[in-house]
């Protein structure tokens, strides 16, 4: 007998991206983290429902689901801010200076590594080498690499991209 | 489909450019890209068409490897190589329409680009020799007919048409390729083993999870030529006996894995993948599989339990993956670079690949050279070539007139080479021998004002933050190593510190579960080996 799938959590169309990602994968339990990638694709993080709708759908215990997602760095369980600034901490990047861009972000909008400013517009995170050395130290600002930037250009450049 | 009607297929691929007589390449690796390369192909693209200049292409290429000078872009004739072609630096979209101007051989417009012009005879250039990256930096990495072309996939036709899988092992034996992830296990007792598994199911994997913080030598392969990992694979699972292959690729390369995509794409449509590749009894299938920031799952065993869709935690081995792997069948593991060199081994023979490098290390080795150097970038020398040859003439030395220090090989698992080491030749055994190892090939150059103690806490930090917490020795260790190196750094430490954190290394080496608990110690252990008068310094005050 074919086992009931849930129903998706709401109209909200991007769950049909999620479950489409499941489908793709014969709903295989092996599928997990790709279907945890794409819920967070589509909506920046993942929440209790978006879990339980995986694990539903998937036949798997939430428990497991959630050991998955706090096992990567990569998961994140909270809403992230408008912006996002990863600042990589490779070796490469620690020799360069990428202390003193964390210093100086923290200075400015008063957040630390894995937080989100109040008003939501920034989120900043650190990365185990983004592979970028050739420009070290290297950040990825809302998805694009800059490199070989000091501290006060890199603020510059933060403080620019929450106007825009 | 045979080796004839494949070469036929190229001639094909060729002729459909046969107008185009020169050629403008632009580096697209994820590095120019981030200094402002698509502007630049933007703006040549304008500039060709506006001149009209037909028999001149415009063509977006892989990693040239001067990371440091990009974007990059190169002129000359269709089917010049690298070397064969002037290179250009540090460019902008201004400078367009004197590229395409002196492609056409216009020499005020060469004249114009005078300062971003490369040596030809730069040493950064003409001292590599390239296999892994032969059509790095000259073939578009999208395109499947520029593959074609060049004369990929010839190797994995011949060995479906005209070789046994076993021919193809005793072939990738006789090179003695050892494993470029880092172990340096033979790569073809390592294909033999899985072969000789008896089972219907097998798998190929390919670990694309290059985590070692300092090294960008898979990403640049794979955004370079991904067919050619591709077609490794194919020849691989041809010769243990696998129809279906997985790539495990961090998340942290999108532009990778969006070009391994396309070449999946490309070659299933061609027939290159999928059921009956080629026209051959011989079906292989391969998916990718996205890593989430786990440098863990660099361990075989942890990476299958991630591909499973898992905690990626490694469990202890035996049973290896050869005889019990991913879902419990046989499966072969081997690195991005390792599978780069297959093709080459089939198509010019094992003795041609064992001829180069050293005596137990055959072949080349793509390194990453960052830190403080001027040519900072991709590079691929001869296995057992002089170390001071690569930092001071490849890599041009440490800027700002500062000295050199040491060089870190082998990530977070392996440990640094001093100055006094610098003229060893570099191999797998000879970096061994100095308490350090080869490592996936990032090399990162430190200079005079580097505290080696702060190098070893750095190493640690990110050992603790990585561990997987499933066995104490990993998991504790690293935490109680960590500490005492913070001590140490801020000079609050004892003798009996220092004493204790020596222990504690030779502990957590020899009990850790994987091998990222047991190579945790080795930053810590080299630098204590050749600088141990700054930690001594550090504890003066005691």
């Amino acid at each position: 007998m074919q086992r009931q799938r849930p129903d998706l959590p709401s109209a909200d169309k991007r769950w049909k991206l999620v479950n489409a990602t499941m489908r793709r994968n014969g709903y295989a339990e092996h599928a997990l983290i790709e279907a945890l990638h794409s819920v967070q694709d589509a909506f920046g993080f993942l929440d209790t429902d978006a879990m339980t709708f995986v694990a539903d759908s998937l036949d798997l215990p939430l428990s497991k689901v959630y050991g998955v997602a706090t096992f990567y760095h990569l998961f994140m369980l909270k809403p992230q801010g408008r912006h996002t600034c990863v600042v990589c901490t490779g070796t490469a990047c620690y020799i360069k200076g990428a202390g003193a861009l964390i210093e100086g972000i923290e200075q400015r909008f008063g957040v630390n590594p894995g937080e989100t400013t109040d008003d939501k517009a920034l989120s900043v995170m650190t990365a185990r080498c983004v592979g970028a050395c050739g420009l070290a130290p290297a950040v990825v600002l809302d998805g694009d690499v800059i490199g070989k930037l000091g501290t006060d250009k890199l603020v510059e450049r933060i403080e620019q991209e929450i106007r825009e | 489909m045979n080796l004839d009607e494949l070469d036929d297929l190229a001639r094909t691929f060729t002729e459909e450019s046969a107008n185009i007589s020169h050629e403008v390449r632009v580096c697209m690796a994820a590095s120019c890209q981030s200094s402002g390369a698509q502007p630049v192909l933007d703006a040549l693209r304008k500039a060709q068409e506006a001149t009209g200049a037909d028999h001149c292409r415009v063509k977006g290429v892989g990693c040239m490897g001067l990371c440091s000078a990009g974007p990059l872009a190169t002129l000359g004739e269709r089917d010049a190589g690298l070397n064969e072609s002037k290179i250009y630096r540090e460019l902008s979209p201004n400078h367009a329409e004197s590229l395409i101007g002196a492609v056409q051989g216009d020499t005020n417009a060469e004249e114009a680009l005078a300062s971003q012009r490369c040596p030809s005879d730069l040493p950064f250039f003409q001292r590599q020799q390239k296999v892994v990256l032969e059509h790095a930096g000259v073939i578009d990495p999208d395109s499947f007919k520029g593959y074609v072309a060049v004369g990929g996939y010839r190797a994995m036709v011949q060995a479906l048409t005209e070789m046994t899988p076993a021919e193809v092992v005793a072939e990738v034996t006789t090179s003695g390729l050892r494993g470029r992830g880092g172990g340096g296990y033979p790569t073809g007792l390592k294909w033999s083993t899985v072969a000789k598994m008896p089972g219907e199911q097998k798998y190929v994997i390919c670990n694309a999870d290059e985590g070692d913080p300092g090294a960008f030598m898979d990403r640049a392969i794979l955004e370079s030529d991904p067919h050619r990992v591709l077609e490794g694979m194919a020849i691989a699972a041809y010769a243990i006996g696998a129809n279906k292959g997985y790539i495990y690729v961090r998340a942290e390369y999108p532009l990778a894995v969006e070009r391994l995509k396309t070449a999946i794409r490309k070659a299933k449509r061609q027939g290159f993948l999928g059921n009956h590749v080629c026209e051959t009894q011989f079906n292989f299938d391969v998916e990718i599989r996205l890593g989430a920031g786990a440098f863990v799952c660099g361990e075989e065993t942890a990476l299958m339990a991630s591909i499973e869709g898992g905690r990626g935690q490694p469990r202890p081995r035996p049973p290896y993956p050869a005889e019990s792997g991913l879902f419990g069948r046989p499966t072969l593991i081997n690195n991005v670079e390792t599978y780069a060199n297959i093709a080459a081994i089939v198509s010019e023979g094992g003795d041609w690949f064992a001829s180069i490098g050293t005596e137990r290390s055959k072949g080349t080795k793509v390194f990453a050279l960052a830190g403080t150097i001027v040519n900072t970038g991709l590079i691929e020398v001869p296995m057992g070539t002089r170390l001071r040859d690569i930092i001071e003439v490849i890599g041009g030395g440490i800027p700002d007139g500062k000295a050199f220090k040491a060089v870190q090989t082998g990530g977070p698992s392996g440990g640094c080479v001093p100055a006094a080491h610098l003229d060893i030749a570099v191999d797998y055994d000879s970096l061994k021998t100095l308490g350090t190892m080869m490592g996936s090939g990032g090399m990162i150059v430190m200079d005079e004002t580097s505290s080696m103690v702060d190098v070893a806490r750095f190493f640690m930090e990110f050992c603790m933050d990585e561990s997987c917490g499933k066995c104490v020795p990993c998991r504790t260790g690293t935490q109680q190593m960590h500490a005492l190196l913070d001590k140490i750094a801020k000079s609050n430490a004892t003798h009996a510190d220092l004493a204790l954190l020596e222990e504690l290394c030779e502990v957590v080496q020899a009990t850790s579960l994987c091998g990222l608990g047991q190579t945790a110690p080795n930053p810590v252990m080299s630098t204590l080996r050749y600088f141990r008068d700054e930690y001594e310094e550090k504890l003066a005050s005691h």
